[in-house]
């Protein structure tokens, strides 16, 4: 009897955890999301050259994967997610300019923007409700963003427009890929930390839209 | 062939060389999935599709 309440006992507060690992991951990303929509807002009414996107993305991956890991338990890692966060929505600035000066360019950017947020909730909407373990997709992803990076690499010198749609469809595929699988970790305890598991899903919704425009503003202008 | 470029592939290179030793890891230690498991994802994977045609033909 007692190690039947004790069972339950340990249960009950491994699921409060989990919850609260997943409220304030959600918490954190709206207020990120938010922040990089006004660093963009910023970005464009400052006319940055196209060159900032370059410059903020390189910027934005290296304080990720080699700054971030080292406060993620401090309050300090919040600050660097909102850095992260600002400074990729800053490179967006000049992408949205080049999208909305071509003729149905605030279409474009209205659809890769709905297109993102109902691709990222339709998913997180899945996992939650079903809550299967999409664990064994880690390996799958990883090997499948790594080809992403070697046809992107190839084709800055083979410049192809196809394979550059190609690369775009396959990022939106493996970032969805991705959501499933970081959302997975968190419902079933695998990710504890809720500023990594942010910055996770900003990367995928961030790849997803970018992505989206580039399809979208290739096929759109298609006369 | 302009310095934005090859800036370009340089990020690119590196962010290959760093993600790699993570990507052999993951590989060896992620567990394996059965046939229903993977079909599980396919299917998101298709209505994703599915939605990005329609998007397609709205733009």
């Amino acid at each position: 009897m007692n190690q039947n309440l004790s069972t339950v006992s340990q249960r009950s507060t491994s699921a409060i955890a989990t919850n609260k690992v997943l409220r304030n991951t959600y918490m954190l990303l709206s207020l990120t999301l938010l922040f990089s929509g006004f660093t963009a807002a910023i970005s464009m009414l400052m006319n940055m050259p196209p060159m900032t996107y370059l410059i903020s993305v390189i910027g934005g991956m290296v304080i990720a994967m080699f700054v971030l890991p080292r406060f993620a338990n401090s309050p300090a890692g919040i600050g660097i997610v909102f850095l992260i966060t600002g400074l990729l929505g800053f490179g967006l600035g000049p992408i949205l300019t080049m999208y909305a000066s071509l003729p149905n360019g605030g279409n474009i950017i209205t659809l890769s923007l709905a297109g993102t947020g109902a691709i990222f909730m339709g998913l997180s909407a899945y996992v939650l409700t079903t809550r299967k373990d999409f664990s064994f997709l880690g390996g799958f992803l990883m090997v499948g963003f790594l080809l992403v990076l070697l046809a992107a690499l190839a084709n800055i010198f083979l410049q192809i427009p196809a394979m550059s749609l190609m690369i775009s469809a396959v990022v939106i595929m493996i970032m969805s890929g991705f959501i499933l699988y970081d959302t997975s970790r968190i419902i079933h305890g695998g990710e504890t930390n809720y500023v990594l598991a942010t910055i996770g899903l900003y990367m995928t919704i961030f790849n997803i839209f970018i992505s989206l425009l580039q399809i979208l503003g290739i096929m759109g202008n298609d006369d | 062939m302009d310095w934005v470029q090859i800036i370009s592939a340089l990020a690119l290179v590196m962010f290959i060389v760093v993600l790699f030793p993570a990507t052999r890891y993951m590989m060896k230690n992620s567990p394996k999935g059965t046939s229903s498991d993977w079909i599980s994802f396919v299917i998101p994977l298709v209505v994703i599709v599915l939605f990005i045609l329609l998007l397609v033909k709205l733009v």
